[in-house]
């Protein structure tokens, strides 16, 4: 077979010229199965889609050079490498045609890919629907975990937060609107779309889509602080009449419990020794109207807590309430929280308990 | 007038071990200075990249804190583009430009040896905020505000702030100084399109910083403000702008790019003909390239910020910008092609292995450059590991390929011994390997959504694989390093001696002695083409001593150097107490002030030469 | 010896020509160009991002003030000429004067600086009660005008005043404003104390033309830098319209 003779004279000599044939083949193979919960391969958006076709078309272009060059490269250090007997060269000062050609080719490869860059430019800037057929979704950021307002449909005035898990509903343009008190964050779901980041003091907007339901990753990419690896969030992605039931739950205020535990919790996440109720709001609490933390009201609805880093169990909900550094090393909770800098003021294990119990009701 | 009659010590005359190195003003020994100590503190950025990748071998690792971990990674992007990229380039500049271009010296020696010094007061006040209260944690480009002193209370980066300003004026001090001497100092006849390309480099390089430099100390000024006086300038909850700092800083940052870059190209234009036996190809666009990139470096800015929401039309307008800048890199690209082409290469030399090693790992890294300038599929990659692979295909692969490179290229020309072949060779492989093993798994991790600055990932993710992979390529790259370390070692005690000119080569630094004495040229030559040396070999033309240059002399004692001098050093440490003072307390302030002013009145008045010499 | 030394250097072997210390101040120049274009820059993207109700540039700048100060410093750019061309046709006792009223010119300009800093941190806001209710006159008030009437100006009042002080940290124009025009102001004083020492020196040895040459480039420098931040700052500041 011709392709054998090929690898037998020329290939086999140069395991240099395998090497990098193995990586080319690598990095397009790995690229297509890629299902990683991140993965930028696999899309499920218009937006995160452009993008990547965008990218393929890049990286066709990018292969194409590479191994152009890499094959000239090296039959030039093959075909002219030193050999004895060798005379003085030609002193070969240049050549005037040939620094056209190769000044005018790199252009037209670039043409190539930068017309459909500024087409994907600005239509994934521009969001395609502002009708109120679309949802609008209100990010802000904190150091760190994510807060995401709805409008309220019973109420226009109002606005519903929910922390570190954003639904919407599949097929629908999502407008969002980015805001940060702190510092920069950057907003990013890659499997529905680029990243932009939150800037203090200028609001950003972008869209995004959901073709298909489920629930995609999201996480902070611009560098935040201590805890920015664990400024993780969700985005589930759900039919209409799910979202509409998800929506009309946020919207209501927080569940009473009966249960005494949940009771005594309750107690105490509004007592004065504890001061949970400083930070955090829990919509329907007289005193639990705190603005620093997240919103509490449905955190028992919550697949995840602490921003998307453990899941929502018992026992993860015990270990994070009593020693939030754990979990999530740096967090303001341990940092500004006087039950945890202030040694008389330490939780005791049942009541823990009790706050466990009570957060847990909130459904 | 009693001021006058203060004393000035007579300059140093001939003093002999440390008290020379310290005194020295000799081109060739500060360049020296500058690549040991670089070498040095790129060991210790290597140790940081280390630590980093330790933590980041499997998911869930705890081998070091979040704290130290923002620290180190602050620390290594920090350590590797200031006090280790940027001052090798310097220390090749100070030893071969008075070379190529004929000269005595550079045009100021003294000013050369505050550069040297002041460098190493930053160095040392950046490298010791790891013993006085914790590093800088906020990453080599700084953001505000999370810089800012509500984010961030500590003094790592107030270190951070004040040595980037120490480091600042000795890179103007030495940029100034480079574009005097080339402009200015060039033997006769050696015109502009006669200047090897790697002073050509050096040129447009010290211009870049010249212009570059003062932006970056603006910014770091009004942070400080901010920081140390209570001003607004990035403090968003006052109406301040945090993108400004982002402009300020990638306005700096992008020519900085070509600042680290630019110089490797100069050397590997250097190496290539020589291994090749050809000239440079195309030599006028290969400069007019080097031109057109640094002009252009200026224009592309934005495309650090293409998620920063400045709007579709900015970023439509800098990815196109961004496109075209690597139009003249490919082209110094095909040119170095074109150079080995009908060539008689030398494959066995370490440094063109090097040379050769850098186009490919160049072509790599602009071509994932490109990938970038495409804002759209951009904002996938922005911040995630493709960029960090990005950086060190340029940085590491580019930069620091092409300067160990020349490292074994000049190696004879400082020290007159030949630097281990074999060695070099393994040198080479490992660290070339373990490069690629390191960087390229970083294409796939970032892709497959892994941010960069995280410390820590869980196993769903499905990064543990490339993170793997890149940390054991860390070490072979490191035991390369090892190697390179021993090979200079051990060429410096054994090595073979190399004669004037090992490798046949063409410019006129190699037609003198090597090591190179003193005063470098017995003659000031008069300069006939461009690679004077090769027509003087080949064609016979002659390297005369240019007339009526009034220096020249048979007898090489009547040659007058300037002589060694105490006060740069002395005005460095001024500006590096008066640095530290700004955290530690205004009395250490006025003491730096005051140390700063005598050095620098002593320096205005002591005399050029001493007068015996007449 | 020193006139060896001056020798010396005048006959440097040179490419070009062009004296090296004289390239080296160009060089200089063009970054310290940089270094002020990037405080001007951020002066111009943080004009628009004052929080109301703190002083703007109309209501601290005095422009005839201003205008008599950069007159002063254009003065002594010229000054600085005839003191240079003293020198170069070698009468001495006209350079020294012309050199000392160069000096003298300067440094009052950084006195009108200082007492400008002074104004600004002491600044007095009035406002005529009887404007803020007649629309016409109304319009002409600057905001903080309006605001601290609207807040003072009760029945009977005729006039109030109020002492707003501008401050490094009181808002953003303050923190650019005295970062910009401070380091400006430190320029000039660095450049007086060059000429001093010249002045001082040409009594003791010899100042050769290159010298004042250096020394009158930056001179000239620094004050087109002033036209510059005379032009966007003061007149900009008062007249939005341009």
């Amino acid at each position: 077979m011709n392709c054998k003779k090929i690898f037998n004279k020329f290939l086999s000599k140069n395991p240099f010229v395998l090497f990098i044939l193995l990586i080319v083949s690598l990095f397009t193979s790995i690229s297509c199965v890629s299902t990683n919960p991140q993965s930028t391969f696999d899309t499920y958006g218009p937006v995160a889609q452009s993008q990547l076709v965008l990218f393929y078309w890049i990286l066709a272009a990018a292969i194409f050079v590479f191994t152009a060059m890499t094959i000239i490269l090296i039959y030039t250090v093959y075909k002219f490498r030193r050999k004895s007997g060798d005379l003085i060269p030609e002193q070969i000062h240049g050549n005037t045609k040939l620094e056209i050609a190769w000044t005018i080719v790199p252009c037209i490869i670039l043409a190539i890919i930068a017309v459909p860059t500024i087409f994907t430019i600005f239509d994934n800037t521009n969001s395609p629907d502002t009708s109120s057929n679309s949802v609008t979704v209100d990010v802000y950021a904190h150091q760190w975990f994510w807060e995401f307002k709805y409008d309220d449909p019973n109420n226009e005035t109002e606005k519903i937060t929910v922390a570190n898990e954003m639904h919407i509903p599949v097929g629908k343009v999502i407008n969002i609107n980015l805001y940060s008190d702190d510092v920069i964050h950057s907003f990013w779901v890659p499997k529905l779309a680029g990243k932009v980041d939150l800037m203090p003091g200028n609001n950003n907007k972008m869209w995004l889509q959901a073709d298909k339901e489920g629930e995609y990753l999201g996480q902070c990419a611009e560098f935040c602080g201590v805890a920015h690896a664990l400024m993780k969030f969700r985005v589930i992605a759900e039919s209409q009449e799910n979202y509409d039931k998800w929506l009309s739950d946020q919207s209501k205020e927080a569940i009473v419990s009966i249960e005494p535990q949940a009771l005594e919790g309750k107690e105490i996440f509004e007592s004065r020794e504890a001061g949970c109720w400083s930070c955090h709001t829990i919509r329907g609490s007289a005193r639990s109207k705190g603005k620093t933390g997240p919103d509490l009201t449905h955190i028992g609805s919550r697949s995840h807590i602490a921003a998307g880093v453990v899941e929502n169990t018992q026992q993860n909900m015990a270990k994070w309430i009593e020693n939030p550094n754990s979990i999530k090393p740096g967090t303001l909770m341990a940092t500004n929280g006087q039950v945890y800098t202030d040694p008389d003021k330490k939780l005791t294990g049942p009541e823990v308990s009790a706050l466990v119990a009570y957060l847990r009701t909130l459904k | 007038m009693t001021t006058f009659a203060l004393p000035i010590p007579k300059r140093p005359t001939h003093p002999t071990g440390i008290l020379n190195w310290i005194t020295t003003i000799d081109h060739k020994k500060i360049g020296v200075l500058y690549g040991v100590t670089a070498f040095i503190l790129f060991l210790t950025g290597g140790i940081e990249a280390l630590l980093i990748r330790m933590q980041l071998a499997a998911p869930g690792m705890d081998f070091v804190s979040p704290e130290i971990y923002n620290q180190l990674f602050t620390m290594h992007g920090t350590t590797m583009i200031f006090l280790a990229i940027m001052p090798m380039g310097a220390a090749f500049f100070n030893y071969l430009i008075p070379l190529q271009i004929g000269a005595r010296d550079v045009a100021f020696p003294r000013l050369n040896a505050f550069s040297y010094w002041t460098f190493l007061a930053g160095a040392i006040m950046l490298k010791s905020s790891w013993f006085l209260g914790g590093a800088p944690n906020a990453g080599w480009f700084g953001y505000a505000p999370i810089t800012e002193i509500a984010y961030n209370p500590g003094h790592g980066i107030d270190f951070w702030i004040l040595s980037l300003q120490v480091l600042g004026i000795a890179s103007l001090a030495a940029a100034f100084n480079f574009i005097v001497t080339i402009i200015n100092l060039r033997a006769p006849g050696m015109t502009l399109m006669r200047l090897p390309v790697f002073t050509w480099m050096t040129l447009i390089t010290s211009i870049l910083l010249v212009l570059a430099f003062p932006v970056i100390t603006v910014a770091l000024i009004e942070l400080m403000f901010d920081r140390f006086y209570g001003m607004n300038f990035f403090n968003p909850v006052r109406g301040g702008n945090p993108v400004l700092w982002q402009h300020l800083f990638w306005v700096f940052g992008h020519p900085e790019v070509y600042i680290l870059i630019l110089p490797a190209m100069g050397l590997v234009s250097e190496i290539i003909p020589t291994f090749s036996k050809k000239p440079l190809f195309g030599y006028p666009v290969v400069i007019f390239s080097g031109i057109v990139i640094g002009f252009m470096g200026w224009m592309v800015w934005s495309h650090h910020m293409f998620t920063v929401g400045l709007g579709a039309v900015a970023n439509s307008i800098f990815a196109i910008t961004t496109m075209l800048i690597a139009v003249p890199t490919g082209v110094k690209i095909f040119n170095w092609i074109a150079t080995m082409w009908k060539g008689s290469i030398d494959f066995n030399k370490t440094a063109m292995l090097y040379s050769i090693g850098f186009i490919f790992l160049f072509i790599i890294g602009g071509l994932s450059g490109v990938m970038h300038s495409s804002a759209a599929s951009d904002a996938q990659q922005q911040d995630t590991y493709f960029i960090v692979a990005h950086i060190h295909y340029v940085l590491f692969g580019g930069a620091i390929m092409a300067l160990l490179g020349g490292v074994y290229f000049y190696f004879p020309k400082i020290t007159g011994k030949l630097m281990d072949e074999s060695l070099g060779k393994i040198n080479f492989w490992l660290t070339f390997i373990g490069m690629n093993l390191t960087f390229f798994p970083m294409h796939f991790s970032g892709m497959d959504g892994m941010p960069r600055r995280i410390y820590t990932y869980t196993s769903e993710m499905g990064w543990d694989l490339w993170n793997l992979i890149s940390t054991f390529g860390v070490f072979i790259m490191g035991a390369g390093i090892l190697i390179f370390v021993l090979n200079i070692v051990y060429s410096y005690l054994r090595g073979k001696e190399s004669g004037n000119d090992p490798w046949d080569a063409r410019t006129i630094e190699w037609a003198i002695p090597s090591p190179t004495p003193e005063y470098n040229f017995k003659k000031i030559p008069l300069i006939h083409s461009v690679d004077a040396f090769w027509e003087f070999k080949r064609n016979g033309t002659p390297i005369e001593p240019a007339s009526g240059a009034s220096e020249n002399s048979e007898d090489e004692k009547n040659i007058h150097l300037p002589q060694p001098s105490y006060w740069p050093m002395v005005v460095s440490i001024g500006i590096m107490l008066a640095a530290y003072g700004m955290i530690f307390g205004l009395p250490i302030s006025i003491l730096g002030t005051i140390i700063g002013f005598i050095g620098v009145y002593a320096w205005s008045l002591e005399p050029v030469n001493e007068p015996e010499q007449h | 010896m020193k006139t060896e030394n001056i020798k010396h250097e005048e006959n440097e072997h040179s490419y070009t020509g062009l004296n090296s210390k004289k390239l080296l101040m160009w060089a200089f120049l063009g970054s310290d160009c940089m270094f002020f274009a990037a405080l001007i820059a951020t002066y111009l993207v943080n004009m628009g991002n004052n929080p109301p109700g703190t002083p703007f540039p109309e209501d601290v700048f005095s422009i005839p003030i201003t205008t008599v100060s950069t007159f002063v410093l254009l003065m002594s750019s010229m000054s600085m000429v005839l003191s240079y061309a003293s020198l170069s046709q070698n009468k001495i006792k006209a350079f020294r004067v012309w050199l000392l009223s160069t000096v003298i010119l300067g440094a009052t300009f950084v006195g009108f600086q200082i007492f400008e800093f002074y104004e600004f941190s002491h600044h007095e806001v009035k406002v005529e009660c009887g404007d803020l209710i007649d629309a016409s006159k109304r319009e002409k008030l600057t905001d903080l005008q309006v605001k601290i009437g609207d807040e003072k100006c009760i029945e009977g009042v005729k006039k109030v005043s109020e002492k707003v002080p501008l401050t490094p940290q009181v808002n953003l124009f303050g923190s650019t404003f005295f970062t910009l025009t401070g380091f400006h102001g430190g320029h000039v004083t660095f450049g007086i104390i060059w000429l001093l020492s010249l002045l001082i020196y040409s009594f003791k040895g010899n100042v050769s033309p290159l010298n004042l040459d250096l020394a009158a480039l930056y001179w000239h420098f620094v004050d087109v830098v002033w036209i510059v931040i005379f032009t966007v700052v003061y007149l900009f500041g008062v007249f939005p319209g341009y």
